[in-house]
Order: structure tokens, then sequence, then C-alpha cells
């Protein structure tokens, strides 16, 4: 198990590494830092001093190996627009972004693993039809489009739920359904087929035959197998969330990390960038591993091989 | 969908909740206040930021758009390059210190010391440097003859020396300390509070304001921003697009006004030959030709829509040294051919064209051009990418617009362009004469002169093509009693309740 976790460390390790060298490179080639702080009306003098102090006139390579050596050392910069360390911002945010990744994962489980084990229940059924297609729904609507109907719903005609911002736990409601919705799709498509192969199992067939009552049978034992992939798809699923509430963040004006990673790309703030993409990066890598560690645990046959 | 949501737009609204009730004004801006600290928040809201916390030593009369005395009480030219300001007495800062000429002192030389990377340069360049002359006088001397030295002292708010010097700019950013009308907080989420300053000097031009408390909103979404509107959560929004103000305009709750600002857009052309020096632009027929088919009458009144205006001249035509009596280009098509032939270009010649505002608009344009066999190439950028491109010559041509900072004079958009330097693409040394003279005098009918010699002959030579001036919507709740600013500033301490 340990020599497992360490390869799984070393990669995950290679990854960050990785990623960031393509952040570092995509974000150089969207425009100059430099003009950008400037403002529109700056001159060009200024815009060579800026370049100047701020490293930005030295090779490529030079300036990633400068951000990484720093890196290393635990100092993650300070942004060029905010006076305040990268750090700082991130963790500022994150918490927003946490809350409502997190609410949007409960909320995509609840919907979707009964609803899964409905449709597995009745294959081809009227019922599994009804599921597949709320299913479909959530992957063919464009996030957006979804938002701006709840928003004209609850927001302006119904008035039950606060449009913008996050003074309070209504206002994350719409987001969270919002982001919820969308990831909710892949875990019933998941949940049901899993039931389906679980229930034409023989051990299922031997529960049933053993005469246990038909919930026992299905919550207890065919529920818990048809689980495990889940576990995976939910791992990567929050670090989707995390990561690619920007959409969303943006439309209900939720100041989180989604928002600020948009804000920081467009004004090409790299310190920002590179901080959000490798701690996005990092939840990628941990929940992937926690993942892998959470099936060992629940399948006995992926601890042994 | 659309049809949907304008159904559902132009259903009536119920009363609002927040707004008049409990004397706070929600005002939505797209972009976030990067902190408090107004030499370190850009761009146009860290502009408005200054207007509102802090107080310059001028103010400029929005209506007359004559400078007013705010933390002086008069000043005088001392000599060619200086300014003396007497300083206003018995001012107080938000934290109870009395304003000082040592005050002023200490903010200009900050800002004007490069190690100190305040934003908005252009407002400071100027200045070599201040110094304080008697208990309440300072002098403010320019490194060169600064025609627009008072314009850009309406930018240069005034900080309490011993404050800043002791907290920082940090400390600044949370905890700012100006003069203004409103006493600034950060509250949760990217929103700020802007108080009512009850200490607020009685002779201020800006006034006291009548609203008790600010809420500057950061909503990034247009269309967020218009629920808002409609529910009640914002009072007041801008650079609303035509098609939501449209809708917004059958809601009795809500005011839709479309006003210009100082924002005008044109086609820059490589006359200089910089991207290339073999470009056909280089010729005065071609650049003649481009600006006969561009149909901008259409594109002003069906594209940019409002209150739209053509221009004919490289400025904003309310700027003072602007003339619009120069040479115009019909949209004549076959004309434009006729030009192309006569220059050798009968089969047109393909060229890239870089924008990064209205793709719509940069489109059409392309449309036009390649009806006269000019075959442009879209590039679509981020604005400092343009910019990027134009300085390091390798822009033919750019869908550009410029807002003078609000500034109103042409030297805020003329000499930038066309000085000969990085930035023009004409590199016409009579132009750059003529700019030059009108940069080192400060004689006003001198200035008119010359700018109404370089604009004339802009035109004739066709360096640009102007296009048509960029008015915004605004949209604000119909309780509210506030003008809209025809500079894009607005000034909430102005506003009242109806």
């Amino acid at each position: 198990m340990a020599g497992f976790v360490l390869r799984r460390c070393l990669v995950a390790v290679l990854v960050l590494l990785a990623v960031s060298m393509l952040s570092f490179g995509l974000l150089k080639l969207s425009g100059d830092l430099a003009t950008a702080m400037a403002g529109e009306q700056a001159g060009a003098d200024y815009v060579a001093f800026l370049r100047k102090e701020y490293g930005l006139d030295r090779p490529l390579p030079v300036q990633y190996l400068h951000w990484l050596g720093r890196t290393l050392t635990g100092d993650l910069g300070t942004s060029f627009y905010y006076a305040t360390p990268v750090t700082d911002l991130v963790a500022e945010r994150l918490p927003i972004t946490m809350t409502l990744g997190l609410s949007a994962l409960l909320f995509a489980v609840t919907l979707s693993v009964p609803l899964g084990v409905l449709a597995a229940l009745h294959p081809d059924g009227w019922i599994d039809r009804v599921v597949l297609g709320i299913a479909l729904l959530g992957q063919a609507t464009p996030t957006f489009w979804l938002c701006f109907l709840m928003i004209l719903l609850f927001g302006i005609n119904l008035r039950w739920l606060p449009i913008s911002g996050t003074a309070s736990a209504a206002h994350y409601v719409m987001p969270t359904v919002a982001l919820g919705y969308y990831a909710a799709p892949a875990f019933t498509r998941i949940v049901r087929a899993g039931m389906i192969e679980a229930l034409a199992s023989d051990y299922v067939r031997t529960a049933r035959a053993k005469g246990l009552r038909p919930h026992a049978v299905v919550l207890q034992h065919a529920l818990r197998n048809a689980l495990v992939p889940v576990v995976s798809v939910a791992a990567v699923q929050l670090g989707f969330m995390l990561g690619g509430s920007v959409v969303i963040e943006t439309i209900f004006a939720l100041h989180g990390v989604g928002y600020l990673a948009w804000q920081s790309i467009s004004q090409n703030d790299y310190p920002v960038v590179q901080a959000i993409v490798l701690t996005i990066a990092c939840f990628y890598v941990v929940l992937t591993l926690a993942a892998d560690l959470l099936n060992a645990a629940i399948d006995p046959r992926i601890r042994l091989s | 969908m659309l049809a949907v949501v304008a159904g559902l737009l132009a259903l009536p609204a119920a009363p609002s909740l927040a707004g008049k009730a409990d004397d706070t004004l929600n005002v939505g801006f797209r972009l976030q206040l990067q902190g408090l600290d107004a030499y370190y928040a850009p761009g146009r809201e860290g502009l408005l930021l200054s207007f509102w916390a802090y107080d310059a030593l001028v103010y400029r009369d929005p209506k007359t758009l004559e400078f007013k005395p705010l933390l002086s009480t008069g000043w005088r030219q001392v000599d060619d390059r200086t300014l003396e300001f007497d300083i206003r007495e018995g001012v107080k800062f938000h934290d109870g210190t009395v304003l000082t000429a040592d005050d002023v002192t200490y903010t200009i030389n900050f800002a004007v010391r490069p190690e100190s990377k305040v934003f908005n340069q252009f407002f400071i360049a100027w200045i070599e440097g201040a110094k304080t002359v008697a208990a309440n006088k300072v002098q403010i001397t320019a490194k060169a003859v600064a025609p627009m030295a008072l314009q850009y002292l309406t930018g240069l708010p005034i900080y309490p020396a011993k404050y800043y010097q002791q907290v920082g700019k940090e400390g600044m950013a949370a905890k700012p300390v100006g003069t203004g009308p409103y006493i600034a907080r950060a509250l949760p989420n990217n929103s700020f509070e802007f108080k009512r300053n009850p200490d607020y000097f009685a002779d201020s031009p800006k006034g006291k304001p009548p609203i008790g408390r600010m809420v500057y909103k950061t909503i990034p979404d247009v269309s967020t921003q218009v629920a808002e509107l409609l529910t009640g959560g914002l009072d007041w929004a801008y650079h609303v697009p035509n098609d939501q103000a449209e809708q917004l305009k059958t809601n009795p709750r809500l005011k839709v006004v479309n006003e210009e600002s100082y924002r005008v857009a044109y086609l820059t052309l490589d006359a200089a030959g910089k991207s290339n020096p073999s470009t056909p632009m280089r010729d005065v027929r071609v650049r003649r030709a481009i600006s006969h088919a561009i149909d901008r009458e259409a594109i002003a009144k069906n594209l940019v829509g409002g209150a739209s205006r053509v221009i004919h001249s490289a400025c904003y035509p309310k700027q003072f040294g602007c003339i619009d009596d120069v040479m115009r280009f019909a949209y004549d098509p076959a004309k434009a051919k006729a030009l192309l032939a006569e220059a050798g270009y009968a089969d047109g010649f393909a060229v890239e064209i870089y924008g990064y505002r209205s793709r719509q608009i940069a489109e059409a344009i392309i449309g036009n051009l390649r009806a006269v066999g000019i075959r442009g190439n879209l590039n679509w950028l981020q604005y400092p990418a343009v910019v990027e491109k134009r300085r390091s010559n390798q822009a033919p041509m750019i869908v550009d617009d410029w807002g003078s900072a609000s500034f109103n004079d042409v030297a805020a958009i003329v000499p930038v362009f066309f000085n000969g330097g990085i930035d023009d693409y004409s590199m016409d040394a009579e132009v750059t004469k003529l700019v030059d003279t009108g940069g080192t005098s400060l004689d006003p009918k001198l200035r008119a002169e010359v700018y109404a010699k370089a604009l004339q002959r802009i035109a004739e030579q066709a360096f640009w093509v102007p296009l048509h001036t960029m008015p915004i919507n605004y949209v604000f709740s119909a309780d509210l009693d506030m003008a809209v600013p025809s500079d894009e500033i607005p000034e909430f301490f102005r506003a009242r309740w109806k």
C-alpha cells in the first residue's frame, strides 16, 4: 500500500509540473502583461519600465524557473493587480467555491442515486425512460441557459430566491442546482448501469433465493457494488466543480476561485492564474488518490491487485 | 429562447425592496474595484473611486466642463511649467486630521516616483515634482509645458501623508482615508460600501451627498445585472447592451438613457508602411478608397445604435480643439474602386485587420472592404495583445477606439497617435510638428489653431478612418433623481431619491 501511495504521489508531482508549465506558456501567448497593467492610456516608456520591473523582459524559461523556485519555497508571489499575496487571494475565495462545489456534489448524488436505482429496477420501462430523459436533458442543457431560466422564474417572477451574491444560504440555491444538475447525469447513468449489472449477478440471485427482503437485496447487496465507480466519478466531478464553476460563479456573481481565475486570465495576472491552476490540479490529484483509496476500502479486489 | 426572455422581461415587476426604503443606492459594475487605494485601483473603476472617496486639487464641473477649485481655493501659473495652488483650509480627512500643504506635496511626489508603480501613469507622467512653498501653498512643476495640467490634476486624489506612510498601500486598501464625499469600506463578495461623510466640507463643488449610503456591487454578467435591476437588487447600472436596454424601456420602474461618452471608434491605417514597407496603404489614394468603402452611417445607426453618430475627424466632437470641418468621405464603393484602380490595385489586396471590442462592427467593415476588393483577414485578440502588435509594427489595420480618459481636450487623443512615436502609424512630419506646437503652448488660441490644422491634414491624408461615437446605456431606478453623465463619470454624490 505504501509503495502504491508513493508512486501515486510521484506521478502527482509530475502532473503538477506539466500543468504549471502548460498554463504558464498559454498565458504568455495571450498577450503582454506589462501592456495590460499599464492601462489604456499609458505610453510605451512606462510599459517598458513595468516589463523590466517585473522581469517580463527575460526569456520565458528564466521567468518560469524563477516562478518555480519561489513556489518551491512556498511563496506563490503577489498579484500584479491586487496589493495582496496570491495565497491570501485564493484562500479568501476558496470557501465560496468549496461551499458551492460540495453542495452541488451533494445535490447531484442525492438526485442521481435514487433515480439511477429506480431506473435499474425497471430497465426499459417508462420510469427508466423518464430518468434517462432527465439525465439527457441535464447533459444537453447549456449551464448558462439553465441559470438564466432559473433567474427568470425564481428570481424575477416568483421572487423566491436572491439572484446574485453570497449573503445567505439562499444565495447558493440556484448556483448549486445549476452546477449539480450538470454533474448529475454522469452519476445517474453509472448507478443505473452498475445496478442493472449487480441485480443480474449471481450473488443477488443467491440473496433473493435466501429469502432476503427486496429492500435489503437492492440497498445492501446490489447498491454497495454499484457505488464503487460512483466514488471515483464523484472525486473527478468535485475537481471539475471546483475548477469548472467559472460560468456559474460569473453569472451569479459569486466571487469564488472560478471568478478570480476568469478575471486573472483576462488580465494576464499570471501569479494568480498559476496559483489557481496549481490549487485545482492539487485538488484533482488528491481527490483521485482519495477515490482510489476509498475504492480499495469498498472493494477488496482492488486492494489485492 | 429570446422570445421567452423578452416575454418574461415585459411582465410588470413588483415594487423594489431595497434602495429608496433604506436610503441605500445599490450600483452595479461589471468589473470589480481592485482595492480602495485609488492609486492602485486600475481602470475606470479606480478613477471613479478617486472621485467618490477622495478629492483632488481641482474638479471639473460636469455641466460647464470648467475647472473649479476643490482641495485648493485657487491657482496661478508661476512660469511656463509651474502651477501654484492655494490649499483649502479646514478640510478634514476621514480620520479627523486636517489637510495640509504637505499632504498635497507628499501625495504628488509619491505618485510621481516610478518605484511607486501607481497604476494610472497617464495622469502622472507629465509631473516633475511638487513642493510646499508656504504654509498653504504648493507648487507643481511639469517636465515640459503642460496645457492639460488641470485636467490631469482632477484625477489625482490627495492622501493624508502621515497615515499613508504608516499603513502603506495595503493599509490604505483595507481602511482608506481621504477627504471625499463618501467614506469607503470593503464588504464581503467584492462589494464596497460608501457611507456619506458627515464632515464633508461645505464649500465643495461636489456638494454633500443627499443619499446616505451607496453599495458598489460587482456583477460580471450583464444579464444578471438586468435581473437585479428588475427586482430592485440594483438601482443603477451602465454599459447595458442595446437589446437588453430596449426591453427594459418597457418597465415603468426603470429609466433607460443612452448618452455619448468621450469614446470614439476609428480604423487605423498603416500609412507609414511600418508593418510592411510595400503596403498599398502608403498611397493616399488607397487610404481614401478605404474611407469611401466603409458605410459608417449604417454602422453607427444599425450596429452601434442609440445616440451614436458618425465622426469625420480624429477626435470626440465636444473636445477642445476638435473640428468637424475637415475633408469628408461619403460612402461610395464605386469611387473607392476607381481610386484603387487609379493607384494600381484594381484587383484589390489582402490585409491583416486587428480588433478587440465589437466583432460585429469589425465584420461589417470587412464586408464593406471586400465589396471593393480589399480582402481583410480578421485577427481577434485581447486589447493588450493588440497594443503589443501595434507597438511591434505588426498591425497594418486596427478597428480601434479611444476614450481620452474623458478629457475634454484633443490633446488626450491626437498627440497619442500622431506624435511620431511608437503608436504613430502615419509618421507624418507635418502633423507631428503641429501636434508638438499644440503640446508645448499654454495659449488656447494657438493650440486650437494648430490642432485644427493637424486634424485637417489627418483627414485629408486619410491617416485614420474616423468611424463613430460610442454611447452608453444607463439604466436606473425611476425613484432616482440623477443626471446621466456626459463623460462616463457617474456622480452618485449628487443623486437623490424622488
